[in-house]
């Protein structure tokens, strides 16, 4: 007979527990439910940018057969966002649209053709208003405000100077400034945004599902929307095709159909298509920087200054958060002393921003990396030396009171250093002759980049724990995990079931996971700033420790013996190497003789340590129990006779901590690196007029596989003292460093800097004419 | 106008009553109720609806349904055999070529499609074949590795 040991998991490849269902079609999103009577909604969207409304009439649309209920802004003078203090947005707007595309009136009817047929028979009368399509327009002395609480189109200023940054530039051996532009990206997840909502008007109960990334966010929402007690709102996150940000915030889409549905008095499905899930957006805003760095001889940063304007579109949304993210992520990734930080957050009439996989982080550091490479460049230093030259030393706090407890950005930096070959390599790369390279030239570039694991303090802060975790057990001997968090596709299901099974070391077979329902789950603050696997998993490790401790007093008391006696094996229990013990499903009858059914709870909360500091205005934001680190090294190809830009190959080393999952994890670091790869090389959107011309994945060019590289993930265990088994976040901060690493890499391949991105065929092309004509 | 439409979905023949201006896309969801295949664009821009006739990708969302009467319709309800999924389906749940899933069953009929005319494909040929496809949240290379494993798998019996 073979020995009984505990089953483990943690740190294997373990594909996830929700996986067949996605394989074999059984997984059910919000646009595949169907119930019985449910109607067709559709939103009448705003023609204009900035309009003040005069009349939206719907007479003519309610009198078409098949209308059921139309809902326009005289339904709810309620508005929503996502942070308490920034609430600007009606679901349908009242008074004044402010871009292109803002939801004006919306129709259920009983089917889609019927409901298209009523959004033409809509008219809206308005008395339009000037438009701001860019910053530097909605910033100007003489522009209207777009918000009355808002005057000069500023939705936030931000301003920190820490240490004497002029004093700092006085010492350098070397002061350099650089200007950069970022277009504006979205995250373009593969799952169209839908809602179906069901309002019980017997008992006055309105169930919503959602295609959400915090259905707790929506929960509250659609309370201050429908101005209805939350016991009565019920919201279910059945499966999500993905959201990278832009279902942080509870969009237009679950509030519109949720007051349709009210108003008929039944179910109603929304299911909106590309382009307009293209204008609801929420992705990252167009970002202008002015970067100016002093460095010693060394390579040691000396001090930073920097400036930042996003074009945050018609809305509030995230844009405080995002704007103070850009300035204190400039932390806690290397060692500074003297910083100056310029934020502005601009409201303009284009589709809102929001939260984007590495939110607020990924265009500064483009350009902090990016301005290091050329100051190392200038000075003759090697890239990987410089940031070897300013390395933090954990356990640590910022000068910006941000917590650092583990730090594995060395070894990072070590992993990809070695495996490119790049000192072997580096200076040897082919380039273009018209002979045997062709007007092809090859190049290197490295970089790197950081991330929180959860933002330390929640943005609606009540004093309850983080996150909150319940596991079940009954007389089946099952384990059922009880957890609202949202699984959108990073995984988090399975890293539950993981955590709970390496705790009890049981086989992942015994453990199920129920999430997404509220009439469930316990509440969870959401799939957001990567914070799930950090606390989450810490509470369900907090859990599933309960929940051993009640198993080992059974099993001492069946045994007769003392709790500290009682080893745990798993699916054994025993008093001693000689006793033949108790099997997990004798174990589990003995200690539902008191209680029956056993629910055990487990919780986390952060540390007030983490929680930033108080230097400036906003200094908590940026504060967490663990920052992510990476490095990259990307090889590229130009065609110079073309401008086109391959990258051939990534390395890239994540730290994050401890890999729970090694196949997520590189799932996790592949996708990120890959989606910069799209915001470096093609993605932004494009307006006219304000009308979103690129509403389509044919004009929003994302990658395909014949244009995407093989990507090399080391993974680098720091193993912080907070996190769950060790572990950090795994899912944004590696996307950063490729874009740095890209623009690098083309420097060193034709020796052309590009500040400016993506980084295009036709810029490409334009920077290597202008140099050939004597003019860069 | 609605038409007769006779096909073979899924193996099983079926005649339905469908206007001829329904797409196949539609019809597999809307009329017959399989929902694995999904909506992903506004048409023709991301592969999501992928499905195979006779064998061969189509993207549902650009066919009308009445164009494939009489043909051999097979969505992603149809690879498990037994219950057991297929080799696609086990290389994409094995090597993690699915995240959020979206995009998945487009990925697995595409390349089902590619395993039945070629069942030793390269790289290349993996690319070449799954290049209208759009995925979001891999970035590919677990799903090239996932396509290679299920012709591994294919190549011991495994049905693709």
């Amino acid at each position: 007979m073979s020995e009984i040991v505990p089953a483990h998991n943690i740190g294997d490849y373990v594909p996830m527990i929700d996986g067949p269902e996605k394989v074999s079609g059984r997984a059910k999103y919000t646009a595949d439910l169907v119930a019985p009577g449910m109607l067709a909604g559709r939103i009448f969207r705003s023609p204009y940018s900035h309009a003040g409304i005069l009349e939206v009439d719907v007479s003519e649309a309610q009198r078409l057969p098949g209308v059921k209920a139309i809902v326009t802004g005289a339904d709810c003078d309620k508005t929503f966002g996502v942070l308490p203090i920034a609430r600007s947005e009606h679901p349908l707007a009242r008074d004044r649209v402010r871009y292109r595309g803002e939801p004006v009136a919306a129709v259920a009817a009983i089917d889609d053709a019927a409901a298209k047929e009523a959004l033409r028979r809509i008219k809206l009368k308005v008395r339009e208003l000037p438009a701001y399509h860019t910053a530097r327009e909605a910033l100007a002395p003489d522009a209207i405000a777009l918000h009355r609480r808002k005057p000069g189109n500023l939705e936030r200023d931000v301003l920190f100077e820490l240490g004497n940054v002029e004093a700092a530039f006085a010492a350098a051996d070397l002061v350099r400034e650089g200007t950069y532009n970022c277009a504006e990206v979205c995250q373009n997840q593969m799952e169209m945004h839908a809602a179906v909502a069901d309002y019980d008007a017997v008992r006055d109960r309105i169930t919503v599902h959602a295609s959400t990334q915090v259905p707790y966010y929506v929960h509250l929402m659609l309370s201050q929307i429908l101005a209805m007690d939350m016991s009565r709102i019920r919201v279910v996150k059945p499966h999500v095709g993905g959201g990278f940000g832009c279902r942080t915030e509870t969009l237009n889409v679950e509030l519109i159909a949720a007051l349709l549905a009210r108003k008929v008095g039944g179910c109603v499905r929304i299911a909106v298509n590309r382009e307009e899930t293209f204008i609801t957006h929420r992705g990252r805003p167009e970002t202008d920087i002015k970067l100016k760095i002093g460095m010693r001889k060394d390579g040691r940063i000396a001090g930073v200054e920097c400036e930042c304007i996003q074009r945050g579109g018609a809305h509030s949304g995230y844009g405080v958060v995002t704007i103070l993210y850009a300035g204190s992520m400039l932390y806690a990734i290397y060692d500074l002393d003297n910083v100056k930080y310029v934020g502005k957050r601009v409201l303009t009439n284009t589709p809102p921003c929001g939260a984007f996989r590495g939110h607020g982080t990924v265009d500064v550091r483009f350009a902090f990396e990016s301005l290091l490479d050329e100051m190392a460049h200038a000075l003759g230093l090697d890239p990987f030396a410089v940031r070897r030259a300013n390395l933090l030393r954990a356990p640590t706090f910022t000068q910006n009171d941000l917590m650092v407890s583990s730090y594995g950005l060395p070894e990072c930096l070590d992993w990809v250093e070695r495996e490119s070959g790049w000192h072997a390599r580096k200076d040897k790369m082919p380039k273009a002759d018209g002979g045997k390279n062709g007007g092809v030239s090859k190049g290197l570039g490295m970089a790197c980049s950081h991330y929180i694991s959860g933002a330390s303090k929640p943005v609606n802060w009540t004093g309850e724990p983080h996150a909150t975790v319940k596991i079940k057990l009954d007389f089946d001997g099952s384990i059922v995990v009880l957890s609202g968090a949202a699984d959108i596709g990073q995984g988090s299901t399975t890293i539950l079931a993981q955590s709970v099974a390496e705790v009890l070391g049981l086989d992942l077979a015994r453990v199920r996971v129920v999430t997404g329902d509220s009439e469930v789950v316990p509440k969870d603050n959401g799939s957001y700033s990567s914070r799930v696997t950090f606390m989450v998993g810490n509470a369900a490790i907090d859990a599933a420790q309960n929940l051993k401790a009640v198993l080992v007093a059974a099993a001492a008391r069946k045994l007769e013996a003392k709790p500290g006696e009682i080893e745990c094996l798993g699916e054994l229990y025993r008093a001693g190497a000689q006793d033949k013990g108790l099997t997990f499903g004798e174990v589990v009858t003995e200690a539902l003789k008191d209680t029956g059914t056993i629910t055990v709870t487990g919780n986390y909360s952060t540390i007030p340590e983490s929680h930033g500091g108080k230097k400036y205005r906003g200094a908590a934001i940026g504060g967490t129990m663990g920052y992510s680190y990476s490095a990259q090294v990307v090889e590229v190809s130009v065609d110079e006779d073309t401008g086109v830009v391959t990258v051939d190959k990534v390395w890239v080393a994540h730290d994050c901590g401890k890999a729970l999952n090694r196949l997520t994890v590189e799932g996790q670091v592949q996708g990120s690196v890959w989606m910069g790869m799209g915001q470096a090389l093609s993605e932004e959107t494009a307006y006219f007029g304000g009308l979103l011309l690129t509403a389509n994945m044919l004009d929003y060019r994302v990658p395909t596989i014949q244009d995407s590289p093989p990507i090399d993930v080391g993974i680098v265990e720091s193993i912080d003292p907070h996190g769950p088994f060790g572990a950090k976040e795994a899912g944004e901060g590696s996307l950063a460093a490729f874009l740095p690493a890209l623009t690098n890499a083309i420097a060193d391949a034709i020796g052309l800097r590009f500040n400016d991105l993506p980084v295009t065929p036709d810029r490409v092309f334009a920077a290597l004419e202008r140099r050939a004509r004597g003019k860069a | 106008m609605a038409r007769i439409l006779q096909l073979t979905l899924n193996g099983r023949a079926r005649t339905d009553a469908v206007p001829d201006n329904v797409l196949l896309l539609d019809y597999l969801r809307e009329h017959v109720g399989l929902t694995g295949t999904k909506t992903g664009c506004d048409g023709g821009e991301c592969g999501a609806c992928t499905v195979l006739v006779d064998d061969r990708p189509r993207l549902s969302c650009l066919t009308l349904a009445a164009t494939v009467a009489g043909r051999r319709v097979d969505t992603i309800e149809s690879l498990a055999r037994d219950g057991h999924l297929s080799a696609v389906q086990r290389g994409f749940h094995e090597k993690l070529g699915a995240q959020c899933g979206y995009c998945t069953p487009g990925f697995i009929m595409a390349s089902a499609g590619l395993l039945r005319r070629n069942p030793r494909p390269t790289d290349d040929d993996i690319r070449e074949a799954l290049g209208s496809n759009i995925c979001r949240c891999t970035g590919y290379v677990k799903i090239i590795e996932a396509v290679q494993h299920a012709a591994a798998l294919h190549a011991t019996g495994v049905s693709p």
